[in-house]
């Protein structure tokens, strides 16, 4: 295809693997901003961070055993997230909800020896594609870790949306009414962790939490309601991902970078031109009302 | 109509709160359809001891025995005001006995959340964001909740901070109506005026209970003086127990 369509769609229809990448982050694109945006509301979005950064050991601790195959590298992930998980929400206990600086620290530790880990297996290579990510590294048990985990995740929002919601409106009520916000939570807290491994084939674990937060963040200029925000931040990621392969493949840049670059920009464009507290929806009101 | 025919019976109860004995050993009843007040000095554990009425503390010691539903107004400030959810649906989140968290709202309970938003003066708010309220619009979204839940034992903590006069006054009779109509409220409040003027029982706590009565025999000058002699000691006091959220 000739002209600036061909720059768009040649990628796709000429590449598989650009095809099964495009697949995938949009599977990844279905269920993880929504979670993010649960987290936004919850303020863990620094839990997103810490969680992603926390699969990165497991993640590393597979690949030493057994290379860069998937299962054993998801299984590691999954095992260092859910430990990870435990740990931040007993930190948040310990420190009555002032965990942040501990989170920090505990995340910081985690990056380090999931590197230390991947260089003692591998070269350079090896490492930038685990942490951020390539397009080519979307196999078949990529693409089915990244689908499955987009069903389970849509499936068990759809049942505990109204727990979820409640127990971040209002714990105490919760509680009261015996909501079981807590059983909850953890249910929740193993789906972000699933979906940051799910998004790090192609995303990488340092870019992956950016494909669930960005969006997510994002998408507080678009609605007022919970549901609304969780369209809107499902449509950008959507189209993070699509801009973002295309920029990976054009110039050349790892593809988690990519996507999250394309995202940041939409961000950046919701913060100015979105409807909800945009820049200049604010500045037009206050035209109006001056 | 849910009036209340069991008593709420606290037994020798101790409750902590932040690791520090925040009620000590109190014991007594607030019987069915009574409307008291809980008042005492900052620190005095007034909200944890609401808060272990309505199950989210468990007691160190001692126990509550509540035969019957209770519903609890939080206050306000516990609350994420900021969150994106519409009135109808912040006041069907009270359903949450006939819908748990998997069912539909039938469409009698979505009838009875839009007659309270209207029993509380906010007509036509229905799709409104809650992050779009006053404080004492969102106060009266609260006490819509509290009409849906339509629960024989009613806990308010510092209902009427921080709203408006006339929102405080509709507030006042919508709590008035309850105890008409038989069931126990029990008020966490600061305004002593109000107490002795519409709230015919008191319990004045100081961590210990100091009086628990008819208001006029509990608000005298002599009890209101050695609450503030409490307070005052508490300062110096050591952390000697545990917390125990429920």
């Amino acid at each position: 295809m000739r002209g600036p369509g061909g720059l768009i769609l040649d990628p796709f229809l000429d590449y598989g693997f650009m095809r099964r990448a495009l697949v995938g982050c949009l599977a990844v694109s279905l269920a993880a901003p929504p979670l993010g945006v649960f987290l936004m509301l919850r303020r863990m979005s620094l839990t997103a961070d810490v969680l992603g950064h926390g699969i990165l050991p497991g993640i590393a601790a597979g690949f030493l055993l057994a290379g860069l195959s998937v299962p054993a590298m998801a299984v590691g992930g999954l095992l260092a997230g859910l430990v990870v998980a435990l740990g931040a929400g007993a930190l948040s206990r310990a420190t009555g909800g002032r965990e942040d600086a501990a989170l920090a620290a505990l995340y910081l530790c985690a990056l380090a020896l999931g590197v230390a880990l991947v260089a003692m297996g591998g070269g350079t290579a090896e490492l930038t594609q685990l942490l951020f990510g390539s397009a080519l590294g979307v196999d078949d048990a990529a693409l089915l870790l990244m689908a499955a985990t987009a069903t389970l995740s849509l499936g068990v929002l759809a049942f505990a949306w109204r727990p979820l919601v409640l127990e971040c409106f209002d714990p105490s009520f919760a509680q009261a009414v015996g909501a079981r916000g807590g059983a909850w939570h953890m249910v929740f807290l193993a789906l972000v962790v699933l979906n940051l491994l799910a998004a790090f084939q192609a995303l990488g674990t340092l870019m992956g939490v950016g494909l669930m937060m960005l969006p997510a963040v994002a998408a507080r200029h678009w609605s007022r309601e919970v549901g609304g925000m969780v369209y809107a931040a499902v449509a950008l990621a959507a189209g993070a991902s699509f801009g973002g392969l295309l920029l990976s493949f054009h110039a050349d840049v790892p593809s988690g970078p990519a996507v999250v670059l394309v995202a940041g920009l939409l961000w950046a464009g919701s913060l100015l031109f979105g409807p909800v507290e945009g820049v200049t929806a604010r500045l037009r009101r206050r035209h109006l009302a001056g | 109509m849910k009036a209340a025919a069991a008593p709420v019976l606290v037994e020798n109860l101790t409750v902590c709160h932040e690791r520090r004995p925040a009620v000590h050993h109190l014991s007594g009843q607030f019987t069915p359809g009574s409307l008291t007040a809980i008042v005492g000095p900052n620190g005095a554990g007034k909200t944890t001891l609401l808060r272990a009425l309505a199950g989210l503390h468990k007691p160190q010691q001692g126990r509550i025995r509540a035969a019957e539903r209770v519903a609890l107004l939080p206050q306000a400030s516990a609350l994420d005001r900021g969150f994106p959810i519409g009135c109808l649906d912040a006041v069907m989140l009270g359903l949450w006995r006939q819908t748990g968290p998997f069912r539909a709202v039938a469409p009698a309970g979505r009838a009875q959340a839009e007659a309270a938003l209207q029993a509380v003066g906010l007509r036509g708010f229905q799709r409104r964001p809650v992050g779009s309220l006053s404080a004492g619009q969102f106060q009266r979204v609260l006490f819509a909740r509290l009409l849906v839940q339509d629960a024989p034992v009613i806990l308010l903590d510092e209902p009427f901070n921080a709203l408006d006069a006339r929102t405080a006054a509709e507030m006042l009779a919508l709590v008035k109506t309850w105890h008409g109509e038989g069931r126990t409220v029990v008020a966490v409040l600061h305004d002593l005026d109000l107490v002795e003027r519409d709230f015919p029982q008191t319990l004045l706590l100081a961590r210990d209970p100091i009086g628990w009565g008819p208001t006029a025999e509990v608000l005298t000058a002599a009890n209101r003086l050695r609450a503030r002699q409490m307070a005052e000691g508490w300062a110096d006091e050591a952390a000697d127990c545990v917390d125990r959220a429920a």
